[in-house]
């Protein structure tokens, strides 16, 4: 087999795994990911649905209780263990996650992911000017 | 094995099968395993909901704007001075409010106010008009919002006979007293409409309107279709008009005059 212009072609996946391969090399020997600590809520251990749930769905879970609440009018969630809820964001979820500075915004920062929740909804710190 | 092109392209072929099952059995698995939802236990119900308005009772600027000020405090409503103001119930002279005013009217009604809000109607035309359905008619007949969903397009405002539709021209945050807000219910954003939703948040816990319930019994809410109920009763012992009747589009607020 021959490879024609291999001159060429070869300086040029160089240069191309190179510049792939930079942000790994820039990275190397830095400390990992850590998942930031959040704050959570003192008086209760248990949220609507178990950790795992919560952490990667709360985005879908908000969506159905908004449909179910505003368009289909229940107002109540029976959670997998039988427990009831309200649901809404305001009432329920940020009555035990009382600082959205520390709990909301660090993992949303951290994936850089902004959503617009609080464009309308009333963090529980309040608002200020 | 040949690497023939036709091996190449099944094997892909098979790849992406593959990736696609994994991928949708993978979202068929959401949900929160076991759970389920229900109706709030004080909530209040009804077929169709409507409201009388006794404009004796209520006929002054004075007296409309103490609902107005104890709607918008609950819901959050701006007071943005000029022409951009948010309003889920004002006042307004019977020429505004109905149609063909008579003329050498009696001098109390012609200098009466109304409470004007949105009537909620049968046939909704901001319901009709909106397309991303942000605004939709429960079947107990309360026209609602979701300002999710809502792109502010105005098509419901050009769409309302009624100017019930308040547009956020600008962050109504701005003109809120951001002390004084009601924790327990959302604001809105920039560039979304917004009216009277029939306090359904409350109806949700079995309270009444916050504008019927400052009203010392001039604004009475119940069920349109229960022969039995407030608004029945009132019904059959006053005169009442409704706004625009001509048009068709059956609101459910009634005006005693």
């Amino acid at each position: 087999m021959k490879l024609y212009n291999g001159g060429k072609i070869i300086t040029g996946l160089v240069i191309f795994l190179g510049v792939f391969l930079a942000p790994f090399a820039y990275n190397m020997g830095k400390a990992a990911y850590s998942q930031p600590k959040l704050k959570m809520p003192e008086n209760e251990k248990e949220c609507i649905e178990s950790k795992e749930f919560m952490r990667t769905k709360h985005m879908q879970l908000l969506n159905d209780w908004r449909d179910w609440s505003l368009r289909d009018g229940k107002w109540v969630y029976v959670n997998s263990k039988g427990k009831e809820f309200e649901m809404s964001l305001q009432k329920t979820c940020m009555k035990c996650h009382t600082n959205k500075a520390e709990f909301c915004d660090k993992c949303h920062n951290d994936a850089a992911v902004t959503p617009y929740c609080w464009d309308c909804h009333i963090q529980p710190e309040g608002l200020k000017k | 094995m040949n690497h023939t092109r036709r091996n190449f392209l099944k094997f892909m072929g098979v790849a992406a099968a593959g990736l696609c099952a994994a991928s949708a059995g993978s979202a068929l698995a959401v949900s929160g395993a076991g759970s389920s939802i229900k109706d709030s236990a004080t909530a209040v119900n009804a077929k169709r909901w409507g409201m009388v308005i006794d404009t004796k009772k209520c006929g002054t600027k004075e007296a409309i704007d103490v609902l107005a000020k104890a709607c918008h405090s609950v819901h959050n409503v701006p007071n943005i001075p000029g022409n951009q103001n948010v309003m889920w119930i004002w006042a307004a002279g019977y020429e505004q409010a109905f149609d063909q005013p008579n003329n050498y009217m009696d001098e109390s009604v012609e200098k009466r106010q109304f409470a004007l809000l949105c009537n909620h109607c049968t046939n909704a035309p901001c319901v009709r008009v909106c397309p991303t359905q942000a605004t939709y008619k429960r079947p107990d007949g309360i026209v609602a919002m979701d300002y999710h969903r809502c792109i502010g397009c105005r098509y419901c405002m050009a769409g309302c006979p009624f100017g019930a539709r308040s547009f956020n021209f600008m962050e109504p945050r701005k003109h809120l007293d951001l002390t004084t807000l009601n924790k327990e219910f959302p604001t809105r954003m920039r560039g979304v409409v917004e009216k009277c939703n029939f306090c359904v948040e409350r109806l949700a816990y079995g309270k009444q309107p916050a504008c019927a319930e400052a009203s010392n019994g001039a604004v009475v809410f119940g069920d349109l279709t229960d022969a039995n109920s407030e608004v029945r009763k009132l019904l059959r012992e006053h005169y009442t008009i409704r706004r625009k009747p001509a048009l068709g589009t059956e609101p459910g607020v009634y005006y005693i005059i």
